[in-house]
């Protein structure tokens, strides 16, 4: 019989506590990690592989292999950051794969910056979520990263919509710091390019508020 | 004072929070004077928000109950090898 007294419920998500749980053989903390972070990865690997099924794949391969590895799992750096990293390397493996076994340029330098995209410069609407459904917004910001060139869109997903370090982003990639500063640059100005077409103000006065 | 090419160069240490304050005030001094980047500036944070703003969506029933399923066959795999 147990006499350890019950812990009151637990009102913020203790990763290492899970992990460590989970790592001592509690299934349930390992599930209670998986349906914390399923979305996010989910997500992420439809958005780099641009592909329903593939992000299947990767959600599952990703879960399967943390699960399997849960003992090499150090804890120098986030749990979450640890899978996020092997759902990136399962995402390149599955748009190689699908290009005919040809490598995806992800080393390969980016030229940074001779033609910048700042051909729309205007002032939004105030409110451009009021303009358009919340189902359209998702639609254009889906539409606007699935138009960035993979090595962009993987960048800007992991810094960005992730909230990875330069450095995580660096190390989870396998390129270096430069070149992920120099890639989410291009694809927050792409970006921006891209949304303002649509959430640029109608009308003369699009330099009103200056 | 700095050109747009070279303030669009640096606009990531614009916007990150923990950038070299030196090099912020060269830019800040940009923006006060170039509407352009002003604008850029601005609607590039915008950018962000609404990114950042977004919750991943659900994952659909069944892709979700095959993972679960994935999951606890590895799981029962597991405890047949330690038993």
């Amino acid at each position: 019989m147990s006499l350890t007294p019950t812990t009151p419920a637990p009102t913020g998500f203790d990763e290492s506590a899970l992990v460590a749980r989970a790592k001592a053989g509690d299934a349930q903390a390992f599930t209670d990690l998986v349906n914390q972070y399923e979305r996010k990865i989910y997500r992420l690997a439809k958005h780099i592989t641009q592909n329903d099924e593939d992000a299947e794949d990767v959600l599952q391969e990703t879960f399967l292999k943390a699960y399997e590895h849960l003992d090499n799992f150090q804890g120098n750096s986030k749990f979450y950051t640890w899978i996020v990293r092997i759902a990136v390397n399962e995402s390149l493996m599955k748009l190689r794969k699908r290009k005919g076994d040809r490598t995806v340029p992800l080393d390969e330098p980016v030229d940074t910056g001779e033609e910048m995209v700042t051909r729309e410069i205007a002032v939004w609407d105030d409110n451009p979520e009021q303009r358009y459904s919340r189902e359209e917004i998702q639609e254009i910001l889906d539409n606007a990263v699935e138009g960035l060139k993979p090595d962009f869109r993987t960048v800007f997903m992991l810094r960005d919509i992730e909230e990875l370090s330069t450095e995580e982003t660096a190390e989870a990639l396998g390129i270096s710091i430069p070149a992920v500063k120099s890639r989410l640059l291009r694809a927050r100005l792409a970006l921006r390019e891209k949304l303002t077409r649509q959430f640029k103000r109608k009308g003369e006065d699009v330099f009103a508020y200056l | 004072m700095l050109t747009c090419k070279q303030f669009l160069q640096e606009l990531n240490d614009y916007l990150d929070p923990n950038g070299d304050p030196e090099m912020k005030q060269r830019l800040q001094s940009h923006v006060t004077e170039c509407p352009n980047c002003f604008v850029i500036v601005d609607t590039t944070k915008k950018t962000l928000q609404v990114y950042k703003g977004c919750e991943p969506q659900q994952i659909p029933e069944d892709v979700k109950s095959r993972l679960l399923k994935a999951l606890e066959r590895k799981m029962a795999a597991r405890k047949a090898e330690q038993a």
